[in-house]
């Protein structure tokens, strides 16, 4: 591929319209200047402590890590950053990288209605517009995160095309974008789509690998032997990989939202069920049909249905350098009461499939073994739906 | 020179666009030969995309529609086998990457070929990821369009400098779908693209009306409407294929 860029891999580039090629590498532009600018990293550096609370806390699970005899487990605490969930890393990134390059507009696409809050958080604090594009389905599964996206000045516009999910919401964003790009930033929201984005947002959530490594060295003088956490677009998974990817004693591992099993089509499992194709601007793995239509997937997880994987997570997949699990809706909702009740602490049902994972691996595992679980954001938005799975009606 | 110069041979070209399989194939199929007997020029047959990112609501839901109905990338394929029986002007692919990728690059491009397919025009594959299918393209002879938007400034002279068939100048920013104006000056991104390029040019995006079409006409070799011919379709349904026909001899008659 002589002309393309942002490759991981065979993976990766810039599948977009002609129309979007030069935001795109207007964007790329500022970010290499930017990312290298003292002033934009300690205007972000302030960012992230003094807004966001960071550095957030590595927390020594001492009551799950006793009850599961086994590995010594540790919770990377991104659901105490301000708006609950790492979102905010990339948003407070992006959003000071628009800011700079003159940007008055900030869109996004959201799934769960993290990364829509987040964008929507930082438009305000920079006040900037917002315009946040979420699935139809999606907004009745999250109706409390589009009245705060409301509350917080951003328009959230319903997509009803497609699946009415966050696939399409990407679409439209794009398509958004494609028609007013000279004001505008898109805030993607994972490590996906055309390059530079999926190593822009690497970078900005790159954050919580580096805190968890010092964090752990301090702790315990030694690196974790597992990492793990949900993938959907694979942001919070990236962040939490980053700079373990040359530490190769430390497992990587991403768990999938394998929805209700990996044998039905009622999944959003991509590595597990998806093959090579192209869509929103990147080569990577997605679950289509056999005549690369993209595939309808489900999970109970908002946030993690989507139907393909960021690219450079489909490289470390090639590379075998980590390793992707499904994790079923019943195995999330499990973990997502288990660690409620044993730690006090109520996770998102994303980061409840990371849980559920660690949770297997733990009890075979020797209490030498450290195993670190990112908490990508908290459970509050999830509470209704749960409840409902479980067969019982609540009214928020 | 590939076939789809023969579309500006007989003046100013006039290119609809279809989406195949909206309502159903038989109707594209008479669509089709109805085009062709209204003085159509060249005309690029939709292949759906369940997220066809360029399209506005009208092609977005012939494309959800025609999907839903069972269309497929093969009977598309037959299909173009029937209309080659009987029409001979230059066909064209308009389509996603994942599609003709996912179908496995070289076998679509090679069937291509062999049905009497002339070129691709794939909307998210800009100059940067040509590599992606240009050695098969090449390889069956098969023309791969480049697009020139309101955006491409700079660009416009490597993409010129290396296009193929024909060149695609998107009118406006946004995507596809009617327009009541278009506001881009396209005089200026015409020059730049005759320094550039000896291959014609035709301008799609917005156009719907037969003075707009004039207008476009004035300044470039043809004229693309897609959004206006499904509208047709969504009015009429299994009856478009004579009201398609009255609008493209409309438009043929506006362009000069």
């Amino acid at each position: 591929m002589s002309n393309s860029r942002g490759r991981f891999g065979i993976h990766g580039g810039q599948y977009i319209t002609e129309t979007l090629m030069n935001a795109v590498i207007e964007l790329e532009k500022a970010y290499d200047f930017y990312k290298n600018d003292p002033d934009f990293n300690t205007e972000l550096t302030r960012l992230f402590n003094e807004y966001a609370g960071r550095p957030s806390r590595l927390y020594y699970a001492e009551r799950m890590t006793r009850d599961l005899h086994g590995a010594k487990i540790y919770l990377k605490r991104e659901d105490l950053n301000h708006t609950g969930a790492h979102k905010i890393n990339n948003v407070l990134g992006q959003a000071l990288l628009a800011k700079k390059m003159g940007k008055t507009r900030l869109i996004a696409e959201t799934g769960a209605g993290q990364h829509g809050v987040a964008t929507a958080t930082a438009a305000a604090l920079m006040g900037m517009a917002c315009v946040v594009f979420m699935g139809e389905e999606d907004m009745n599964r999250q109706a409390l995160n589009v009245y705060k996206m409301r509350l917080l000045g951003a328009e959230v516009v319903s997509v009803k095309s497609g699946t009415g999910t966050l696939k399409d919401a990407v679409s439209q964003a794009m398509r958004e974008w494609t028609s007013r790009i000279s004001d505008t930033h898109y805030c993607l929201g994972s490590v996906m789509g055309p390059h530079p984005f999926p190593i822009i947002v690497r970078d900005f959530q790159s954050v919580i690998s580096r805190e968890i490594k010092s964090q752990i060295l301090e702790r315990e003088g030694k690196l974790p032997d597992f990492v793990i956490a949900c993938v959907g677009g694979g942001s919070n998974a990236i962040g939490s990989f980053w700079h373990f990817i040359n530490n190769a004693s430390v497992k990587l591992i991403g768990c999938e939202a394998a929805g209700k099993g990996v044998d039905t089509f009622e999944t959003a499992a991509t590595i597990s069920t998806g093959r090579l194709g192209i869509f929103h601007g990147m080569k990577s793995y997605f679950c289509q049909d056999e005549y690369g239509q993209i595939a309808p997937v489900y999970s109970i997880s908002a946030g993690l249905d989507y139907p393909g994987i960021g690219p450079e997570h489909a490289y470390l997949h090639d590379t075998g350098r980590a390793e992707y699990v499904p994790v079923t809706d019943d195995e999330a909702v499990q973990a997502f009461e288990y660690l409620s009740r044993i730690e006090g602490i109520i996770p998102a049902i994303e980061s409840a499939h990371a849980v559920s994972y660690a949770m297997k691996i733990a009890p075979e595992l020797s209490s030498e073994k450290i195993i670190v679980i990112t908490i990508s954001g908290r459970g509050d938005k999830d509470c209704a739906a749960i409840a409902k799975y479980r067969g019982e009606n609540i009214s928020e | 020179m590939s076939n789809i110069g023969k579309a500006f041979e007989n003046g100013k070209a006039f290119i609809p666009f279809i989406t195949c399989g909206y309502p159903d194939l038989n109707v594209t199929y008479e669509c089709v030969k109805s085009m062709c007997e209204n003085g159509t020029d060249l005309i690029e047959l939709g292949i759906p995309f369940s997220d066809p990112v360029a399209e506005g609501v009208v092609i977005q839901n012939a494309n959800f529609r025609a999907l839903a109905a069972g269309v497929t990338t093969d009977k598309i394929f037959e299909l173009v086998r029937r209309l080659r029986q009987e029409i001979k002007i230059p066909l064209v692919f308009m389509t996603y990457a994942n599609v003709i990728f996912s179908y496995g690059s070289e076998k679509f491009i090679r069937i291509c070929a062999e049905i009497g397919i002339d070129g691709l025009i794939i909307a998210d594959l800009p100059f940067e990821e040509k590599d992606e299918f240009l050695a098969y393209c090449r390889k069956y002879g098969v023309d791969l369009i480049s697009m020139i938007a309101p955006t491409s400034e700079d660009r416009i002279a490597k993409i010129a400098r290396e296009a193929e068939g024909f060149l695609y100048i998107v009118s406006s920013l946004g995507v596809t779908g009617t327009r009541e104006n278009i506001t881009t000056d396209l005089s200026a991104i015409m020059r730049s693209v005759r320094e550039n390029s000896g291959l014609p040019c035709a301008i799609g995006f917005g156009i719907s009306r037969p003075e707009q079409a004039c207008d476009m006409s004035r300044i470039s070799d043809g004229v693309i409407v897609g959004s206006a011919i499904i509208k047709i379709l969504e009015k009429y349904g299994t009856e478009s294929a004579k009201y398609v026909g009255e609008y493209v001899r409309s438009m043929k008659d506006a362009i000069i």
